[in-house]
């Protein structure tokens, strides 16, 4: 039985990953969950310097979900090149580095930074919804997720993810333009910007206002646009958006991605990666799928 | 990342020894652990998960006492939300998912101590005064109606302050400090944040050693996701921000790192 699979030569001994930001550097959970059994941790965003952050409240429960605001908070590059990365490098897992920044500079210093580091990829985001500069601004642009995408590129030892926000009239014009601009692979959803009001405080939930909704909630608009992207594109497809079980992660394959990340759930369910890369291996036994490539974007 | 740091969490579903209600909206749960009651210290909490498959995050609540010998934990909450009020219904025999032991809880000191309580910050103070070994008061501060007073009482002198005035001093934790003129070495206080910073201008002024509790909206409660940080006075070791971890590096921080 095959569960391996290639994002731009680089193989995963499985299509499991953690979505950034839910799973930091990979060290809380490591008491939960056995790292070597991933196909990829992929890291919280890490900027050129340290970042404090949103203001608190940062998390709010919605129905079937939840909205954050973190902000993007980060020990920035040197930090985490010194004590995370050495962390990681003890697993048999590869490691993704996210990026973040707040121009155009910031993103080619922190790429920079890693070239001559031990990771195997980079994943670049330009879709966080919760920081005035960067993220999302890079995100919801078709000329400026090319943009970005090139000058990245250009400097980049590691091939690169961009990650794409849900946050746009129409997704394939993303996931062409970063094509275009040279991504080796894509990843998508990040979280799509939502708000809640407590009415008995009679204000904000969050104290950023607005925050990225993930969850449960809203697995059916990341397997649509997942969809829609793997259609659009010849690059593999990272999938996310609400993930919680091996059903949810076969879904994603079926719907063309290549791999899939596990993020909020890890949140209530520590061991939910693990319970992916087990259930998908009873699927695939069960159904006699010899490799996992026969179910990648088999709808 | 010691050994023994290496599975010190664990996430089991338990079982409901008992559960009473002591006001209006405060109750009081026993719940038949698998290892957290064996472990657990004074001041840290456990993560409550809910059935309802829509109400994904768990509830951080603190343990009020600790049964190691039974392994057994007691928590006292106060029924707000959709979690608390499912959690209110549980009766002997229902099964709950619960989470812990987390953070860090109180210091060990040993030298005269003045717990001070607000609300449902109350609790945490239950285990620490059976546990601290020196001269200690207490100091409790009520909206209106009192709970866990006697239960302190099996360990050291308390004095209540209720908003109302309907028992001991009229006003909060700090007018019943003055009114008796309770002096102290260290203090430990839990309770609402407006409180703490009363508690915190407070132990500056007099100098005394000073350890604080604090509460925020949590998602992991592991110390991934930096939901629920602090602002810190220096650069965290961990977070190299100044933000501290509610979650893992407190709840209980000295109140000289923290801004609040």
């Amino acid at each position: 039985m095959n569960t391996k699979v290639n994002l731009a030569g680089i193989t995963l001994h499985n299509p499991v990953m953690t979505a950034s930001g839910t799973f930091g550097s990979g060290e809380e959970y490591s008491e939960f969950v056995d790292l070597n059994r991933l196909g990829a941790v992929v890291t919280k965003g890490v900027a050129n310097i340290p970042w404090e952050g949103n203001p608190t409240p940062r998390i709010a429960e919605t129905e079937s979900g939840m909205l954050n605001a973190i902000g993007l908070q980060n020990p920035g590059i040197e930090v985490f090149c010194k004590r995370d990365i050495p962390f990681l490098r003890k697993y048999d897992t590869k490691i993704i580095v996210n990026v973040c920044g707040k121009t155009t500079g910031d993103y080619c210093t922190v790429v920079e930074r890693l070239a001559n580091e031990d990771v195997d990829m980079l994943e670049i985001n330009i879709s966080c919804p919760n920081v005035k500069e960067g993220g999302i601004a890079f995100g919801q642009n078709p000329k400026a997720v090319e943009a970005i995408t090139k000058e990245v590129k250009k400097r980049a030892r590691q091939p690169i993810i961009m990650k794409l926000s849900p946050n746009v009239t129409d997704i394939t014009e993303m996931a062409r333009a970063a094509e275009a601009g040279g991504a080796d692979v894509l990843s998508l959803i990040n979280t799509l910007t939502g708000m809640k009001i407590d009415i008995h405080k009679r204000a904000f939930a969050l104290a950023n206002k607005t925050g990225g909704l993930s969850g449960p909630a809203i697995k059916p608009i990341a397997v649509r646009m997942v969809y829609q992207a793997a259609k659009a594109v010849k690059l593999p497809i990272v999938g996310m958006g609400g993930i919680a079980s091996w059903e949810d992660a076969v879904e994603f394959l079926m719907a063309g991605a290549t791999a899939v990340s596990i993020g909020t759930a890890n949140f209530y369910n520590p061991h939910a990666t693990i319970d992916v890369v087990n259930g998908i291996e009873k699927f695939m036994k069960l159904n006699q799928i010899k490799d996992i490539h026969e179910i990648i974007g088999m709808v | 990342m010691s050994k023994v740091d290496k599975k010190s969490i664990v996430k089991k579903t338990c079982e409901i020894v008992s559960q009473e209600q002591l006001t209006t909206d405060v109750y009081s749960v026993w719940i038949q652990t698998e290892g957290i009651g064996k472990v657990a210290k004074p001041g840290q909490f456990v993560s409550l998960f809910s059935k309802s498959g829509s109400k994904l995050l768990p509830r951080p609540i603190s343990i009020c006492e600790v049964d190691v010998l039974n392994d057994r934990l007691r928590l006292v909450y106060r029924r707000i939300g959709y979690g608390t009020r499912e959690y209110s219904q549980m009766q002997q025999g229902d099964r709950i998912e619960v989470m812990g032991p987390l953070g860090n809880g109180f210091p060990d000191k040993d030298k005269k101590a003045l717990l001070i309580g607000g609300g449902v910050g109350i609790p945490p103070l239950v285990e620490l005064a059976k546990q601290l070994d020196c001269e200690m008061n207490v100091v409790v501060g009520y909206r209106d109606e009192l709970f866990l007073v006697e239960d302190l009482k099996k360990y050291a002198d308390v004095y209540i302050a209720t908003e109302d005035g309907s028992e001991g001093t009229k006003g909060n934790v700090l007018d019943a400090i003055k009114a008796n003129g309770i002096e102290a070495e260290v203090i430990f206080a839990c309770g609402p944040t407006p409180m703490l910073r009363a508690i915190k201008d407070y132990a500056k002024e007099h100098n005394i050693e000073c350890y604080l509790s604090l509460e925020e909206r949590m998602a992991c409660g592991i110390g991934a996701c930096l939901g629920c940080v602090c602002k810190s006075k220096e650069v965290d070791y961990h977070t190299n921000v100044h933000n501290k971890r509610i979650c893992k590096d407190g709840p209980v921080f000295e109140s000289s790192e923290v801004e609040i």
